[in-house]
């Protein structure tokens, strides 16, 4: 049995109501458990002092906002070439979720540089790229909200992730020339990979980052249930319309 | 090709067709930027490469409603969508009308609204030059988000959402270019990219215009 | 018990009630959201039949 068959809404659902428990499960433990960790069992940083402990936040919340863009990417393509709609549906249940990450990322980002720059905002070129992600994110969600059929606005948002995600691209170098062009700017010291970060801080991090992902996973699973629901809500009473 | 760029050229400059609203809204804004900041030319001449681009920017948004909205009402982009001219044919010739109507104009009238906003003189060259390479693609890149929102009531708004984040970079890259060019900065590396930018979308996106626009109408 | 957050105090908790309430809105609208749609399908099978 190919990963495809799932792309049957009833076998998807099923398979979901199996997973799903387990997901919300491990990633409640991952996540509480890795926050608290990381907030009671981990010391100052030397230069940051304890706004270090907000590293468990940001940087499993980034990591899942352009982790959600990316695999909205790979679902609309897969409904451009294949037209499975549990794909489409995916997509469009995985850009909240990304939202929110977006946004977790970048409050906690800013929070996390006003000791350090003495504002509550600052154009730092990884804050700023993830604004305008942000931005992509809403224009997304807009969009599948603005089109009426729903063929039709998937086709338009698989579109527009597509574009989208090369001009986030293009914008991520524009914006990192952009700053460097200015001055020479200091930018919040996050670990992207988690190995620059001293390993006292990184278990609980790593725990924290496995957490978001399993509850990333966890809400988009769900959220593609509610959508394929409402779908076939929505094809039942237009079907009953028409025989009306 | 050239009846339709001819045609799309000719309801432009007619009477409803919305020229000069471009320039005419890239002049308010102007006009509006030193009661926001102050008239000190000190500050005004340090941010005015920056206002102007952003005024060309926003005054080309606007016009980009009636770049296929009225054609979509009266059924002319049905026959264009099926005409023997490929439809990326078609867009890009109605992005270079668009261009030509709006991007140009504004174009020419920077270096006068630069006066108005104390800029610097090595300045001018380079706006001008500036605009020159990143217009175009404001063009074509507002052509398919135009495409997107094709179908949608009263999208302008919504386009105006999906289209913004996407002129970023050639923003940024026109506008160093021309903050550089008025500090006397060379300014050849921010106009390379720009240039870049605009070729590779004069390019590519034509084709994701008309997916778009096929989708949409369907 | 709370560790000595010293002078950021103030950042770190702000940073991490914000990060939660907005964890925790998504999830709860997740769910509120699922509800309704499980209704609404079970409405719509009820009115219109299952079949297809």
């Amino acid at each position: 049995m190919s990963i495809w068959s799932y792309a049957n809404p009833v076998k998807f659902l099923g398979l979901s109501a199996k997973v799903q428990p387990f997901l919300w499960g491990a990633s409640a433990i991952c996540v509480v458990g890795g926050l608290i960790w990381g907030f009671f069992g981990t010391p100052d940083d030397f230069r940051q002092g304890s706004t270090v402990k907000i590293i468990y936040l940001h940087v499993p919340a980034a990591l899942m906002a352009i982790n959600a863009w990316f695999m909205m990417l790979v679902t609309s393509l897969i409904w451009l070439i294949r037209r499975h709609h549990v794909s489409a549906l995916a997509a469009k249940a995985a850009a909240p979720v990304g939202v929110v990450m977006t946004l977790i990322a970048l409050v906690t980002g800013a929070i996390w540089g006003q000791p350090m720059w003495g504002t509550w905002w600052a154009w730092d070129p990884r804050l700023t790229s993830f604004l305008i992600l942000f931005l992509f994110y809403l224009g997304y969600i807009a969009l599948w909200e603005a089109v009426e059929d729903p063929d039709t606005a998937a086709d338009l948002t698989s579109i527009l992730c597509l574009v989208g995600s090369v001009f986030a691209v293009l914008s991520r170098y524009a914006v990192q020339f952009w700053n460097q062009g200015l001055h020479q700017g200091t930018s919040i010291p996050v670990a992207t990979g988690g190995r620059s970060v001293a390993d006292v801080f990184f278990y609980p991090l790593l725990m924290c980052m496995v957490g978001f992902g399993l509850l990333f996973l966890a809400l988009v699973l769900y959220r593609t249930g509610t959508e394929i629901r409402l779908r076939r809500a929505a094809a039942l009473r237009a079907r009953a319309g028409r025989a009306a | 090709m050239i009846a339709l760029l001819r045609r799309d050229l000719t309801l432009a400059l007619r009477a409803g067709g919305g020229f000069g609203l471009g320039l005419a809204f890239f002049l308010i804004v102007t006009v509006l930027v030193p009661f926001g900041v102050g008239p000190q030319a000190a500050t005004l001449s340090v941010i005015a490469p920056g206002i102007l681009w952003i005024g060309a920017l926003l005054a080309c948004l606007l016009s980009l409603d009636r770049l296929l909205a009225l054609d979509y009402e009266d059924g002319t982009l049905d026959l264009l969508a099926t005409a023997p001219l490929p439809l990326e044919a078609a867009l890009s010739i109605k992005a270079l009308a668009h261009w030509l109507t709006t991007g140009l104009p504004l174009v020419l009238a920077a270096p006068v609204l630069g006066i108005l906003l104390s800029l610097p003189g090595p300045g001018y060259l380079w706006l001008v030059v500036s605009l020159a390479l990143g217009t175009p693609a404001l063009s074509v890149i507002g052509t398919f988000g135009a495409a997107l929102t094709v179908g949608i009531k009263r999208g302008g708004l919504l386009l105006s959402l999906l289209v913004l984040p996407l002129y970023v970079p050639t923003l940024i890259f026109g506008a160093e270019a021309a903050r550089r060019g008025a500090l006397g900065q060379d300014p050849s590396t921010s106009l390379l990219l720009l240039a870049g930018i605009t070729l590779a979308t004069i390019a590519l996106m034509p084709f994701a215009s008309a997916a778009v626009l096929r989708m949409g109408l369907r | 018990m709370m560790p000595d957050l010293g002078k950021y105090a103030g950042e770190v908790t702000s940073a991490y009630i914000a990060s939660l309430v907005l964890l925790g809105v998504l999830v709860l609208w997740t769910l509120l959201r699922g509800r309704a749609a499980r209704a609404e399908l079970q409405d719509a099978e009820q009115e219109n039949g299952k079949d297809g």
